[in-house]
């Protein structure tokens, strides 16, 4: 059973609230856009590996807001070592979300490390993540969309979604643009 | 035996003056007495990194959320931060960085090497402004400067902390 990528962002990020959201370089960030832009997208469009800790250091700057890092299982892999980090600190404002297809999307559809039974979940509760939930049905989803408001220990969370490829919807990609206007829509200086 | 050396108090109150609210690391002998500081000051976020590349995205998120982040480690990390300096050359993201140097001045181990002496011209080609401090009187003044270029300018900096500057490994005891 898995969830179709663009339906289960939109379900996640519908009533958002005050939501922070670092998504990961390729699919998620355009299921994310294709959600629909807020300055409070900080998009990446490379640093592979880094969305967690990107995540990190926001929530331990914005500690009476939540931030939630969704990205792929590919680039999660790429910085398992982060989780092990965010263990260490356990903010209680940070949720990260893999939305799971077992492929590397973006280059071809080759098969990830998680096809090959590495369980994210696993790792997750293993690094000391307080709330750890596989998401395989709408049911599973609609309580994470729930969680996401309400959450005060650390978060994660599998999605699992299906290996398909909806049409790209591509966000601003200049870095210096979106790191401005998401610095202005906290009232920082940008 | 060598006195124990006071520059790292005083960069930790350079880091204090410039605002630094959290302080990512991989453990490194050289900046122990900081790494030690930084742990216990309650008003700065320490984050232990199991590899420095989590350290430049950690800055990014950091500033993103209004916070200044340094960010602490040896000359063989620097090799481990390449790809994710993208993120802040492409964003414009303030990146203050203090790297002991190894691989130099009377280093033993051979292997140290490769890495430290391509540090310079690593961070150049990464578009990062470089200072190198060999003597503890030049630490604070060259600390400062990095977190002016960095913080204002919204950059790139490193600090190098010479090998003379840390004293050479103690191999037996």
């Amino acid at each position: 059973m898995s969830l179709e990528r663009r339906a289960a962002m939109a379900t996640l990020v519908a009533d958002r609230g005050d939501l922070l959201i670092v998504p990961g370089l390729g699919s998620t960030a355009w299921d994310l856009a294709a959600a629909g832009d807020d300055p409070r997208n900080f998009y990446l469009w490379g640093a592979m590996g880094g969305a967690a800790m990107v995540g990190l250091g926001l929530a331990l700057a914005q500690a009476s807001r939540r931030v939630a890092v969704i990205t792929g299982d590919g680039e999660m892999l790429m910085g398992l070592g982060s989780l092990a980090t965010i263990g260490t600190k356990r903010p209680g404002n940070l949720a990260i979300i893999v939305f799971d297809n077992g492929v590397y999307g973006e280059t071809g559809m080759q098969p990830s490390h998680t096809q090959h039974g590495v369980d994210l979940v696993g790792v997750a509760k293993a690094c000391g993540f307080a709330d750890c939930a596989d998401v395989r049905e709408e049911a599973g989803l609609a309580a994470l969309a729930a969680k996401l408001k309400t959450f005060t220990a650390p978060l994660f969370a599998r999605v699992a979604i299906a290996a398909d490829e909806p049409p790209r919807v591509l966000p601003e990609r200049d870095g210096v643009a979106l790191k401005n206007r998401f610095r202005a829509a906290l009232g920082l200086k940008s | 035996m060598n006195a124990i050396p006071e520059w790292p108090d005083r960069l930790y109150a350079t880091l204090k003056r410039a605002g630094v609210g959290q302080v990512g690391y991989v453990p490194d002998a050289g900046h122990s007495r900081l790494i030690e500081r930084v742990r216990a000051d309650a008003e700065i976020h320490d984050i232990a990194l199991t590899t420095e590349e989590e350290g430049v995205a950690l800055a990014a998120g950091a500033w993103l959320g209004g916070n200044r982040a340094a960010l602490l480690m040896q000359s063989s990390g620097l090799g481990n931060c390449v790809n994710m300096f993208s993120l802040a050359r492409s964003c414009r993201f303030p990146l203050l960085m203090f790297i002991t140097m190894r691989g130099e001045w009377e280093e033993f181990n051979p292997w140290q090497v490769p890495m430290g002496g391509i540090v310079e011209p690593v961070l150049k080609l990464c578009e990062a402004e470089v200072y190198r401090a060999a003597k503890p009187d030049e630490v604070v003044s060259l600390a400062e400067r990095a977190a002016q270029r960095a913080f204002g300018d919204e950059a790139i900096a490193a600090v190098l902390l010479s090998q003379q500057l840390i004293g050479k490994k103690v191999w037996t005891k």
